[in-house]
């Protein structure tokens, strides 16, 4: 049997904010273990001291203590779950510094999370799995090329997207709005095999991920079903030729965002939002709508608007949506308002995510809605670079599970 | 017998004293261990659901973090009941101590706003601070008994 993996949870507020079963719960789901590295009592002064972050929670010095005896090697771990309360200042500071100070010192992998009381195992799950891959699989994520024929299938809360591979080239793709899982993973499947004209038995193995991943990977017999957090990652730097060194991924989803630092194909730091739908793909295809125009025609419309003039009173999706709205009726252009929608999911990915994860260049943005150009142009203006956007940066997730799954394939 | 609040409320030094003097000490059944091998300083001994910190938005507002809501509500009512409190402010770890110092201010707060006889104090440095500290805690404590 495969020992847990350990997690080592460096937290302040779980227990009195009732979730602590539940980070236990997600962290078991995926096969691992929460442990809380044992420190000394009269330890924690010296090391919070010579941390020099000088915060008043005990907890919180506690939690920089457990952090210092991990990067120095005094207890062992395999990954780092980082937590505190959200909308605690304090809190988020610590959160953000031993974040840094373990990906700096250490090779652990870490994820930091601001829980509230409704936070659930369910919530965390995606995290964690993405913890105990890194952990366990290094040697699966280490992988640069695509070998035999492989097929990657991501089931994403708004699209499916299926990628047949060969030889270490994209042969065959599909692509279709996901309505019954299943059957949109079985029609974008067929579409993608008849475009790279091989039958589905002449796949040597198969990858999902995404959020139907278990779902499609049971009906489809997948050889490997993983998070789209480190297949994202690994997705970007393949298709970006960035294989090696450090880099930041940007996944602007239809129901949350991932902001990814990766060093050499494999995550470091990662985080995960998907509290707030005005900061999502989902608010940009409300916008091409009540443009009138297709989420496709919203890149070229946005880059031809200046998103200042349109002022943006609030970051709510249904808010947000009524301001644009009366920007229209104020007689904004419909460019000006693409560009002022674009800005916004930016601004807020930038704000609420970007901060949670150290930027290195290059910033590569995937998924969907890198394809919306004044997205990734509001992206770039905020964050002062050229964001790379790979080829096929839409079906990320289907080439990363398809890369990965050839790892996979048996020698007959 | 008067039932006495002790801040920090894991402090079981404090707790015995009160207890000696034959009133009720209104404090938190866990005590710091020399080794933490648990998620926090104090964990609490039984198991908080996230309802606890829902009927802590009796004494902190939702913008304030679920985990002083849920110390809250297990803090706010010993709070309304006590007839007396004892504050001993910055208390090395080891004498007792309460993990959010956003809790903590709460908690000092409430206990000024009652009108009920009070004794704060700092925790001492040395050994001739110490005998201060542990008289005036008596006195407090006998004079409580002498004027129930």
């Amino acid at each position: 049997m495969t020992p847990p993996v350990r997690i080592a949870q460096l937290s302040c507020g779980p227990e009195y904010s009732g979730i602590q079963h539940e980070i236990d719960a997600a962290a078991r789901e995926v096969g691992g273990e929460i442990f809380f590295p044992d420190v000394a009592l009269k330890d924690i002064r010296r090391d919070f001291d010579k941390f020099g972050l000088d915060v008043r929670s005990p907890d919180l010095k506690l939690t920089i203590a457990r952090a210092m005896a991990l990067v120095e090697g005094r207890v062992e771990a395999d990954a780092v779950f980082i937590a505190t309360c959200f909308r605690c200042a304090e809190a988020a500071i610590v959160r953000n510094e031993l974040r840094r100070y373990i990906h700096e010192n250490s090779k652990l992998p870490v994820v930091s999370y601001s829980f509230t009381e409704r936070t659930t195992s369910g919530t965390l799950l995606t995290r964690m799995e993405a913890l105990t891959t890194i952990a366990r699989r290094r040697a699966l994520l280490a992988r640069e090329t695509q070998q035999g024929i492989t097929l990657g299938v991501d089931s994403g809360s708004a699209t499916t997207k299926a990628v047949v591979m060969k030889d270490n080239r994209i042969i065959g793709t599909g692509w279709q709005p996901t309505i019954e899982v299943i059957k949109s993973a079985q029609e974008v499947i067929a579409h993608a095999l008849q475009e790279a004209g091989i039958t589905r038995d002449e796949v040597q193995a198969v990858g999902t991920t995404g959020y139907g991943r278990f779902l499609v990977g049971r009906e489809i017999h997948a050889d490997l079903i993983q998070e789209e957090l480190t297949v994202n990652s690994k997705g970007a730097v393949y298709l970006a030729n960035r294989q090696h060194g450090p880099a930041t991924v940007i996944d602007i989803g239809g129901m949350d965002n991932k902001a990814i630092s990766v060093m050499d194909g494999i995550p470091g730091v990662f985080t995960m939002g998907g509290i707030c739908a005005g900061a999502s793909g989902r608010f940009l295809e409300m916008t091409a709508k009540r443009l009138g125009v297709d989420i496709t025609e919203l890149g070229p419309l946005s880059m031809k608007g200046i998103g200042g003039r349109v002022p943006m009173n609030s970051y709510c999706i249904v808010f947000g949506t009524q301001s644009l709205v009366n920007a229209l009726a104020a007689g904004s252009t419909r460019e000006d308002v693409a560009a002022a929608a674009c800005h916004s999911v930016a601004e807020q990915v930038f704000e609420q995510q970007l901060q949670e994860v150290d930027i290195k260049e290059p910033v590569i943005m995937v998924g969907g809605t890198s394809l919306i150009e004044g997205l990734v142009f509001a992206m770039g203006e905020l964050l002062q670079t050229k964001i790379v956007v790979p080829p096929y940066s839409q079906y990320i997730g289907a080439v990363g599970s398809a890369l990965l799954v050839s790892g996979f394939i048996k020698d007959d | 017998m008067v039932k006495v609040f002790i801040y920090p409320a894991t402090s079981l030094i404090l707790s015995d004293m009160v207890a000696r003097f034959g009133h009720t000490p209104l404090s938190s059944a866990t005590a710091i261990r020399e080794r933490i091998q648990t998620a926090g300083l104090e964990s609490a001994p039984l198991q908080i659901t996230p309802d606890e910190p829902k009927k802590g938005l009796k004494w902190a507002a939702v913008e304030v973090p679920a985990g002083v809501r849920g110390r809250m509500s297990l803090y706010g009512p010993m709070i309304g009941e006590c007839e007396a409190a004892i504050i001993i402010n910055d208390a090395d770890l080891a004498f007792g101590c309460m993990g959010c110092a956003r809790t903590n201010e709460l908690i000092k707060f409430l206990i000024h706003q009652k009108e009920i006889p009070k004794l704060e104090l700092y925790y001492p440095k040395n050994e001739e601070e110490g005998v201060k500290f542990v008289a005036a805690i008596k006195r407090f404590l006998t004079e409580l008994g002498a004027s129930k």
